[in-house]
């Protein structure tokens, strides 16, 4: 389950102090079952990339309750903290794929850090690299990968630990049109598998084409939530 | 296709933010000031203690009025006084000066003739102290033969000689110390150093869910690494500089040196190795500590 309750988020701006602008979100509160799939919808500066920072543990809230997967934030010990992001995909909107590091190897990464055996990390990261169709591209650096290709790794790294949640931030934004629905079938296809999952989008084609419960969010404020 | 599963990778790419060159060399001179330093104080400690021992060893007996009879009327007190240090087991080689030694010891206050001054000079018998405890009650035993017998060593100046040398190893723990805060201080640089230049690449791994302890880890093991080279290279840079100082302190240290005059104290070849593994747990203790420092700022 993902729980906000009257959640306020301000980033450190000391140029800003005082000021109302510096607030990201102000009072959110939505919930999210175990399980559910949720869009995440609102212009651009709305605060969607803010929101979900604060659902896989990037940023604090100055104010507010955020529960993840069952536990509170708040209380958790740092080494808690990063145990429950091991159980939480991200994809970034900018990749951030490490540059030094193949296709192969930056998707291996969350099954690493995890301590996976490799034998167990090789047969997922394959699996999963020819379920993105990059089969044939592993043992290419993101500087030789198209954008479409990096973000296909990308997802492929968010999913091969098999997540409890996925919280993916413009997850299409440089795919096609076939590419971004061959990714949509991939996230709900996860989700029916139990994963609960939070997409950020402007696609609005997208979000009718998979009808799903949405949150919206416009100047940091919550105006709608199924 | 790659078919087998591969090892580990340089995730962090620590190779090029934590550089094989600066921090290596800049330890590797550490290490030489250290290997320097504590060959100062293992040298002026075995120096000392020889010499120490040399002059407590020494002793100088004065006898007054040497042909005046002895306590037991028999023979004169010089000859009296020489012979109970024959008899004395702790007591080696008792020679008895002869007036014109004795004359030409004490020339530069009283001229070269004391004699015509009309002082009545003493007798003088030089000997070395080979008794495990110091040779305190041998005056006493001697006045009973002659009276006003006095039995004088060189612990005076072996209490000088023990102050010098405490001064000289107070100073090369300093030294040392001094090195050790550097070699901390340039370790803590080049790890953050390292830490800006893979900012990105940690904060990832941190949000991926990596422990603090773990990219810690990762940093120490290669500061480790780059200090235990830097540190075995600057040690082992030392040792003709070393040896080249022990030949120019042989004449100092006695004759058996003198002729294996190249040969390092055993201690210090027992102390060099350790200076490689003393730098690599610096080294690791600094990268932990400014890496788990560093990753709290995150959130």
């Amino acid at each position: 389950m993902v729980k906000f309750e009257d959640v306020w988020l301000r980033y450190r701006h000391p140029a800003r102090q005082g000021d109302a602008e510096a607030e990201a979100l102000r009072g959110i509160s939505f919930e999210i079952p175990d399980g559910g799939f949720r869009w995440l919808t609102g212009p651009s500066g709305a605060g969607k990339t803010s929101l979900l920072k604060l659902i896989y543990l990037a940023e604090h809230p100055v104010r507010g309750r955020i529960e993840i997967l069952g536990t509170e934030a708040a209380k958790i010990s740092r080494r808690d903290a990063a145990l429950l992001r091991r159980r939480i995909g991200v994809v970034y909107q900018d990749f951030r794929l490490l540059p030094q590091l193949s296709a192969y190897d930056n998707v291996a990464l969350p099954m690493r850090l995890a301590r996976r055996n490799e034998t167990q990390v090789h047969a997922d990261v394959t699996e999963i690299l020819r379920w993105v169709g990059l089969e044939a591209r592993l043992n290419a650096r993101p500087d030789e990968l198209s954008g479409g290709e990096q973000q296909r790794i990308a997802i492929a790294r968010a999913v091969v630990a098999r997540p409890k949640l996925l919280v993916a931030d413009e997850p299409t934004g440089n795919l096609d049109d076939e590419q971004a629905f061959r990714l949509m079938h991939l996230i709900t296809a996860l989700n029916q598998l139990g994963t609960t999952v939070v997409v950020a989008t402007h696609n609005i084609e997208l979000v009718k084409r998979y009808p799903a419960p949405r949150i919206e969010i416009e100047h940091g404020r919550l105006t709608h939530a199924d | 296709m790659r078919t087998e599963p591969r090892r580990r990778a340089d995730y962090l790419g620590l190779r090029e933010a934590l550089g094989d060159r600066l921090l290596p060399v800049l330890v590797a001179a550490m290490s030489f000031l250290a290997a320097l330093a504590m060959a100062g104080a293992l040298a002026s400690a075995t120096l000392a203690a020889r010499w120490q021992q040399d002059a407590t060893a020494q002793l100088t007996i004065q006898v007054p009025q040497p042909q005046a009879p002895s306590a037991d009327g028999k023979t004169p007190r010089l000859a009296a006084v020489l012979a109970a240090l024959q008899a004395m087991p702790e007591v080696a080689s008792p020679q008895e000066m002869s007036p014109q030694s004795v004359s030409a010891l004490i020339s530069p206050w009283l001229g070269a003739d004391p004699a015509a001054l009309g002082l009545a000079l003493p007798g003088v018998i030089s000997a070395r102290w080979t008794g495990a405890t110091p040779p305190d009650a041998l005056g006493p035993a001697l006045a009973k033969l002659s009276p006003g017998t006095l039995v004088q060593t060189g612990a005076l100046w072996a209490g000088r000689v023990a102050a010098l040398t405490t001064s000289l190893q107070g100073c090369a723990a300093a030294v040392l110390i001094i090195v050790a805060l550097v070699a901390a201080a340039v370790v803590a640089v080049a790890t953050r150093s390292g830490l800006a230049q893979r900012r990105e690449t940690v904060t990832l791994i941190y949000a991926l869910g990596a422990l603090d302890g773990d990219i810690a880890a990762r940093f120490a093991a290669r500061i480790t690494l780059l200090t235990f080279a830097g540190a075995a290279a600057g040690a082992v840079l030392a040792l003709p500089v070393l040896a080249w100082l022990a030949a120019l302190a042989a004449p100092f240290a006695g004759p058996a040196q003198i002729a294996d005059s190249y040969n390092l104290p055993p201690a210090l070849l027992v102390a060099l190795p350790g200076l490689p593994v003393v730098a690599a747990a610096i080294g690791w203790g600094t990268a932990q500590l400014t890496v788990r420092g560093w990753l709290r700022n995150l959130p």
